[in-house]
């Protein structure tokens, strides 16, 4: 579904993606990790169109979507959440969920019918909250909201930036639940950025290890924590390197 | 009695002019940062093709006030396209620079195609009469400004809230750049705020033509600085704030147009002004305003 091919961009004199490449498949939960700074935003933020890169290419579907501006890419079919909430605070819960559903009926129709404002509302245990501005919801209900605004777009690659960041261990799990029937009902390729590492062993089908701009593992989640580069990202130098 | 109430509909014919230029700029100013001092011109534009089409033999007022509104909707949208696109994600100051240089550039040339002196302009002179209500005389213009604004601002707020497009340019007033990660077409927002912008503005021209009978090239100028000093008052961004302010503002100037002994008239406008610094160091945030979270506007 997704496919990133040698992508790089520097920032004045600092190099936040080198020739990063990844692959994300329709249906599959892609873990994407790696320590600060290591360029995981950066890289979400050029899939998402927020940032052009400077060489390579980022295509959806086998078309091409580098460097055509956000609201290519959101049309396109890429969704995405974001690291602090970016909610329309004084719009109303539903007028949220609404603002997405324009693109997702003008330029998808069948999806738009497919998934209702109301439906997904009541999904993500919004509906009691419908009419009530957007910034009044407690936290965790503001995080349900925007993965509800980014489905609404009937997404074909949902990008979700550090979604469990903030919530505690009960609310984390029901987050890996709803992505989990997220993947079940919308079939969207997802690509999950977060430093709770239990929360992505939980739900990553594969893992995307970055470290300084660079992709430098990627597979099975099980075997890429045996990867030496990835374990020495995580703990540290091992002894025989 | 009869004095009263006919500076009262004084103020509120005053307060409704100023509501209508100030939401134009509101539009504008809350969807993309802009002070758009070139809504004078807006308004110029409008005036002059109402001018130039009675100078053609156009003799239908009807025909006069949709081609003033069409007119302005049309130039706010051009200017949009040729000016402020360029410099949309610009540091503030350079919008407001190229403000005043299109504001400049397009008095000028009424000036130099048209006339540097004013013009007169009879078409829309039927408007202003004077209806009697059995023993009050009222001016025809001032109950049909006061309606008619009012009714503007109703099907604006019925627009913002009902339809699709308002939707979105409600959500890009808050945050634009999440409005294009959702898909929609900022150029097309931008240009429905525009030309929303300048029908309001055509609408206010439609007034003041009828009121002055003619045109000249700073027509607008005086009356966007007082439209500005309205969204001021009002918050600036805030759309009922705009409203408010306006208002606000045409009930202060009669207000002390009324208060102040004939020898003192002169003061009115310094004493306006002393009132609305009183009120921004009370409220610094304007009347409706909400203290501006810029950290919405960045990517």
């Amino acid at each position: 579904m997704l496919s990133v091919e040698a992508v790089s961009k520097t920032f004045g004199g600092v190099q936040a993606l080198r020739s990063a490449s990844l692959a994300c498949k329709a249906g599959e939960i892609l873990g994407l990790i790696g320590p600060n700074g290591a360029g995981k935003s950066t890289l979400v933020n050029a899939i998402s169109g927020v940032l052009k890169p400077d060489t390579g290419s980022v295509r959806l579907a086998g078309k091409e979507i580098t460097g055509h501006g956000a609201e290519y890419c959101a049309r396109a079919g890429v969704a995405r959440t974001f690291q602090t909430i970016r909610l329309f605070k004084d719009l109303t819960v539903r007028q949220n969920v609404e603002v997405a559903h324009i693109t997702c009926q003008a330029v998808r129709p069948e999806a738009a019918a497919r998934i209702g404002v109301d439906q997904l509302l009541a999904q993500y245990q919004l509906d009691g909250f419908a009419d009530v501005p957007a910034g009044t919801l407690s936290y965790g209900s503001q995080r349900r909201l925007e993965i509800a605004r980014a489905l609404a777009l009937g997404p074909s690659l949902l990008l979700l930036d550090e979604p469990a960041a903030g919530l505690n261990e009960g609310e984390s799990e029901t987050l890996a639940v709803a992505i989990e029937g997220i993947r079940r009902d919308v079939g969207c390729a997802t690509i999950v950025i977060d430093h709770d590492l239990r929360f992505i062993n939980r739900l990553c089908d594969r893992l995307c290890v970055m470290d300084q701009g660079q992709v430098i593992a990627s597979g099975q989640t099980e075997a890429v924590w045996r990867d030496p580069r990835v374990i020495e990202v995580y703990v540290g130098q091992s002894e025989t390197s | 009695m009869d004095y009263a109430l006919q500076q009262l509909l004084n103020a509120l014919a005053f307060g409704a002019e100023y509501s209508l230029v100030a939401l134009g700029l509101a539009v504008v100013f809350s969807i993309m940062g802009l002070v758009n001092f070139a809504h004078g011109e807006i308004i110029g534009v409008s005036a002059y093709s109402v001018f130039l089409a009675a100078a053609l033999g156009l003799t239908s007022p009807i025909v006069a006030v949709l081609l003033a509104v069409a007119a302005a909707a049309l130039a706010a949208v051009a200017f949009e396209r040729v000016a402020f696109r360029p410099v949309r994600y610009a540091p503030t100051t350079t919008g407001l620079l190229t403000a005043f240089g299109v504001s400049i550039v397009v008095q000028n040339l009424f000036m130099l195609l048209i006339s540097p002196k004013p013009q007169s302009v009879s078409i829309l002179n039927g408007l202003n009469q004077m209806w009697f209500f059995g023993p009050f005389a009222v001016s025809s213009l001032q109950v049909m400004e006061l309606i008619v604004s009012g009714l503007t601002i109703l099907a604006l707020v019925l627009f913002l809230n009902r339809s699709t497009l308002g939707l979105a340019i409600r959500a890009a007033s808050r945050d634009f750049a999440t409005v294009r990660l959702m898909g929609i077409k900022a150029n097309r927002v931008i240009a429905t705020a525009f030309a929303i912008s300048g029908a309001l503005a055509g609408i206010a021209a439609v007034f003041i033509i009828a009121r002055r009978g003619s045109v000249s090239p700073d027509l607008g100028f005086s009356l966007v600085l007082k439209a500005f000093v309205a969204c001021v008052i009002g918050g600036f961004g805030s759309l009922a704030g705009a409203a408010a302010g306006g208002m606000l503002l045409g009930f202060i100037e009669v207000g002390l147009l009324v208060a102040l002994p004939q020898e003192y008239g002169g003061f009115k406008d310094a004493l306006t002004y002393v009132i609305i610094v009183a009120l921004l160091v009370y409220r610094p945030e304007g009347l409706l305003g909400q203290r501006v979270e810029l950290g919405d506007k960045e990517i």
